[in-house]
């Protein structure tokens, strides 16, 4: 992660894409991913090689105990350090990244380990598990392997092999994630930390803040844990969050999800292919709610109804009570409307994937008049810290998880780089709408900006038209050459600017696919530009390709599109 | 089709009203034509509304459709509007929906199979009072057109005609009875797959749940190999001990695999009996022990001897072989023992010996038991009754699966040797030839004719070495040839 950083950062900006067409070509492409072209402006880019480059030549041996190195920029004037994060997750470690590459002196303050839930908890070592869950699914499927001319006699697994493929990949990243800290020379302070008062931060044990230390900015970025309703008893054995699954100490026969969103979709593909059967709970009145419902239908037929899975919509599990006394796991479901008793399952095991709580207790919020919304710091679009009267609280700032904007990992990222960008005097505001996000089941659902009902409305409150476009995996050589054809690409747009309003894709590597869609958001180009990229042959990144040359763009209409469609 | 006259081209029109030309899925109008039952078959109707939902041409060069998957199963509401079924063309898959209102009372075609533009798909009957009719036209309806649809399922058993909801994934169905039984998802999947009442399937899961396998018990369906085994117990499966029990608990995995042969003309084909199934499965379960043989010399003529002695009093050869197999076992409780688990000896406390027997049209193994312990002719009586037994298919399991050690005779028939197949659940069996006059020498160099017969052991090397084997067939030499003691 950090490498790729770099790389990118050190090439210089006169790229060869900039030959053939000299003209054309608009310095502003350079931009980051995800950033607003009028947060940026045309600024010009840095000359390659000033402060881009991280590693200065003079360190100083280590004042902290915990840091390597501590060579990155000395603080302002009366404070111990300019930026003080606390918080060592994914979003905690790109603002500090970023920082230091901005020369600021920055410390990360972690009571519980580097990388967060992410790393140890969440996407990383869930991604392990449908790795294997993957080739698992792939190898019991006898009608596709015979279709591909493969014999394979019965396909197992190892649950401890699985199990530790998972952890050892956490470990990995975490190290990784460490030591770029590290080389980077952010000092990386061991506690909790607990804000004290403007620019004032104490850390130490739990309960035992013993060390203040001042800093020019400070940014919380303390996550979030597994959000578990009342009613329900979590025991870590039969009853758990993805905390425990993912330790995947056992594969019950029969589990229950309750939550049919990412977190429940992405175990139910797991639990499955290692030979569970599945129950979803879930309290809306269809499966897979965030979805845009055509993907959703689609995953629905796709990713529910062929395997060992069943749901209960529109109910909530009032009471969950783990195994014990020789009775299996039950749960309690009532109507999510009317509130009456519907049913009870006895099940093996029930997996708790209602969503996230903000992990913000003890931060000290209090301390300077803030009052969270159920456990969210409230801030605003630059993720600027908001007080119990409205008033912004200066040099506080809150990404990620903590504030509840988009509860992903690449968000908090963006968010803390966002917010690194403002430290430094260059005004920035995240657009949302361009950062993707993607569930990992087989095949992939992956998505970015808006669905087609929040287009729609927006489009009605703005009065502009709206167009959807699709292609489907069916159509694509590479998809069928890996006989994989299942899956659908949907494009939403505005047919008078061409403007890309959101993409989702489920079919095979969507979640690779999607950032295609989520640049050109974010760098606001348009259907009728993008359409004349290339794309090699034979790709699965050809769907898109076949996506955008599909969607209809009336540009005689609007006076801001462009009449000649522009190579890129 | 040729059922139904009509024309299907009327009823799609408007199927090109969408807008991009190489979207997934459309959604369609679900073609539906008007029937009047009255018509078609002569049932007293009184205007009795039921629709024929057919196949759509989703694009001009279609001509048949497959059903990828029903959206709505019987017995369900339909709205106008809805998406009913997803039918894959030559191009794509497409959502079609329905045109009016009405219950989805039968499907005629079922997922996964094809059928021709034009042709009946379903039938949508108005009101649940027409939901019986329809039924009654599906089913004349699949056998009429069972010609382009060959293997549709058989019709579902006679359930009761009033609409009663089918057993549905969703959180239909509760608060009827008091404590319903609990199923697993497949295991309701399975059920309405195979139109199982599964109100009726009675549970053998954990907790007394319905699992998918007892669904397919219900349903008569060879239980497939588990895909996914669960790995941290050992895999292999309890061994199962001959038994003529129709129902399977394993099927073998390798069968399957081999290409089957062009049949060659004028062949018949019988199936399997019962017993002939069980045969055949312990046969090829057993394929996954590993064995090997020992082969013996044995002179008999001591016990022959004593077998025209004794035969008078009802003592056969087989009993006399069996005891003497016993009493060695008796010094070699290794060849008595069985791995179960591929992990360890499980050492029997008796000695069972099974003996092979030719039964009309099949093969039992009725078991001797304690065949160290009871006296010769002890054993004999109870060997007779046992043989009458199996003639008139009386055994009870525990006279025909208890064996821990299997004995084969073929000497009867003048084999000199053979090989005999390890049943499963066994550490050894015993292959005896025929005793035949032989030119021997003696340890001193002096030819003499003996009876020599040849035995063959066939063990579990997992668990019975060479020497073991070796010493056990000496003992058993020895005991043959001074056959005193057998009759003590």
């Amino acid at each position: 992660m950090q490498a790729s950083l770099s790389l990118s950062l050190s090439l210089p900006p006169a790229a060869p894409r900039s030959d053939p067409a000299p003209t054309v070509f608009r310095p502003s492409a350079l931009r980051f991913c995800g950033l607003r072209r009028e947060a940026l402006g045309l600024r010009p880019l840095r000359p390659a090689g000033s402060t881009w480059v991280f590693p200065s030549p003079a360190r100083t041996p280590s004042r902290k105990t915990v840091a390597a190195v501590s060579g990155n920029g000395s603080p302002s004037k009366g404070f111990d350090y300019d930026l003080v994060i606390i918080g060592a997750g994914v979003g905690g470690h790109g603002a500090a990244l970023h920082a230091v590459e901005k020369g600021l002196k920055t410390a990360i303050i972690e009571g519980d380990i580097v990388g967060g839930t992410c790393v140890n908890r969440g996407c990383v070592p869930s991604k392990a598990l449908l790795a294997v869950s993957g080739r698992m699914r792939e190898l019991q499927n006898e009608h596709h392997l015979k279709a591909l001319g493969l014999q394979v006699s019965s396909p197992g697994y190892d649950r401890q092999g699985v199990a530790d493929h998972a952890n050892n990949l956490a470990s990995k990243i975490r190290n990784n994630l460490t030591n770029s800290l590290k080389a980077l020379g952010v000092d990386i302070l061991t506690g909790v930390g607990t804000i004290a008062g403007t620019q004032k931060v104490k850390y130490g044990k739990v309960g035992f803040p013993d060390t203040e230390i001042t800093a020019k900015d400070i940014i919380i970025a303390t996550g979030s844990v597994p959000f578990v309703p009342n009613g329900i008893e979590v025991d870590g054995k039969t009853v758990f969050t993805s905390d425990h699954a993912l330790k995947l100490e056992w594969v019950p026969e029969w589990i229950a999800i309750v939550g049919s969103g990412y977190i429940g979709l992405e175990f139910s593909d797991v639990y499955s292919a290692l030979g569970s059967e599945v129950t979803f709970v879930e309290a809306l009145d269809q499966l897979m709610p965030g979805f845009d419902p055509e993907i959703g239908k689609l995953a629905q037929r796709v990713l529910i109804n062929p395997r060992k899975i069943d749901y209960h919509t529109g109910v909530f599990a009032k009471k969950i009570t783990p195994a014990k006394d020789g009775k299996p796991v039950l749960i309690e479901l009532i109507d999510a409307k009317t509130k009456e008793p519907k049913d009870t399952l006895e099940v093996d095991a029930a997996l708790i994937a209602t969503g996230r709580a903000p992990f913000t207790k003890g931060l000290g919020l209090e301390n300077i008049n803030i009052v969270t919304q159920r456990g969210f710091v409230p801030v605003n679009e630059r993720m600027q810290v908001i007080d119990a009267s409205g008033n912004l609280i200066p040099h506080l700032y809150c990404i990620g998880d903590a504030n509840g904007k988009m509860m992903l990992a690449h968000a908090a990222s963006a968010q803390g780089i966002s917010v690194v960008e403002q430290i430094g005097g260059r005004d920035n505001v995240l657009n949302h709408l361009s950062i993707p996000a993607a569930c990992f089941t087989h095949p992939e659902i992956s998505m970015v900006g808006m669905t087609e009902p929040q287009a729609r409305e927006k489009a009605q409150q703005e009065g502009f038209e709206v167009s959807v476009a699709k292609t489907s995996f069916k159509a694509n050589t590479k998809a069928l050459a890996e006989n994989e054809g299942e899956g659908l690409a949907k494009l939403i747009y505005r047919p008078d600017t061409g403007e890309i309003l959101g993409v989702h894709i489920l079919g095979m590597h969507a979640a690779d696919l999607i950032h295609e869609a989520s640049n050109a958001i974010a760098l606001g180009t348009r259907v009728q530009d993008i359409k004349f990229a290339v794309h090699a042959h034979p790709t699965l990144s050809e769907v898109l390709d076949e996506l955008f040359k599909s969607a209809k763009v009336n540009t005689g209409v609007s006076p801001s599109s462009v009449n000649e469609p522009v190579t890129v | 089709m040729a059922a139904t006259s009509s024309s299907a081209a009327p009823f799609l029109s408007s199927s090109s009203s969408l807008s991009s030309p190489s979207s997934a899925r459309r959604l369609l109008p679900l073609p539906v034509r008007r029937v009047s039952p009255s018509l078609r078959r002569r049932i007293p109707a009184v205007r009795a509304k039921i629709r024929e939902i057919f196949m759509p041409a989703l694009s001009s060069t279609m001509t048949e459709g497959k059903i990828v998957s029903w959206v709505k199963a019987e017995g369900d509401r339909l709205s106008k509007g809805e998406s009913v079924v997803v039918v894959e063309s030559d191009k794509a898959d497409m959502d079609v929906e329905t045109f009016y209102d009405g219950i989805l009372a039968a499907i005629v075609v079922p997922e996964g199979e094809t059928a021709p533009v034009g042709a009946p798909i379903g039938l949508l009957a108005e009101s649940e009072d027409e939901v019986p009719l329809a039924k009654a036209q599906a089913q004349s309806q699949s056998q009429a057109q069972s010609h382009f649809s060959p293997p549709s399922p058989p019709p579902p058993p006679p359930s009761d005609p009033a609409p009663s909801p089918a057993p549905m994934a969703g959180a239909k169905a509760e608060a009827e009875s008091p404590r319903k039984a609990v199923s697993t998802p497949y295991a309701k999947k399975l059920a309405k797959q195979h139109k199982v009442d599964i109100e009726k399937v009675v549970g053998t899961g954990p907790y007394g749940r319905i699992t998918p396998a007892d669904v397919e018990a219900a349903a008569g369906i060879q239980p497939k190999k588990p895909i996914a085994p669960a790995p941290t117990s050992a895999p292999a499966a309890t061994p199962v001990t001959p038994s003529p029990a129709p129902s399977a608990a394993t099927s073998p995995a390798t069968k399957a695999s081999a290409a089957p042969l062009p049949p060659i003309p004028g062949s018949t084909v019988v199936p399997f009996t019962a017993m002939q199934a069980a045969v055949s499965r312990n046969m090829v379960e057993s394929l996954s022990v590993p064995t090997f043989r020992v082969g013996y010399p044995v002179m008999t003529d001591a016990l022959d001897a004593l077998y025209e002695k004794i035969k008078s009093k009802g003592v056969t050869m087989t009993v006399l072989l069996a005891k003497a197999a016993a009493m060695a076992l008796a010094q070699h409780p290794v060849v008595n023992a069985t791995c179960k688990d591929g992990k360890s000896f499980s050492y029997n406390s008796s000695i069972n010996i099974a003996v092979a027997v030719a039964i009309d049209g099949g093969l039992i193994t009725p078991v001797l038991q304690d065949a160290d312990k009871l006296d010769i002719y002890l054993l004999s009586q109870r060997w007779k009754e046992l043989v009458s037994k199996a003639r008139s298919k009386q055994l009870s399991p525990k006279e025909y699966n208890s064996g821990t050690f299997t004995l084969s005779n073929l000497g009867m028939f003048g084999v000199d040797r053979f090989d005999a197949i390890l049943p499963p659940g066994q550490g050894a069996i015993m292959a005896v030839g025929a005793s035949k006059p032989s030119v021997v020498a003696d340890r001193d160099g002096f030819f003499a004719v003996k009876n020599k017969m040849l035995v063959n052991v066939t063990a579990d090397h997992q668990i019975i070495y060479g020497a073991d084997l070796a010493a056990f067939l000496q003992t058993f030499s020895k005991i043959v040839e001074n056959p005193e003691c057998l009759t003590v």
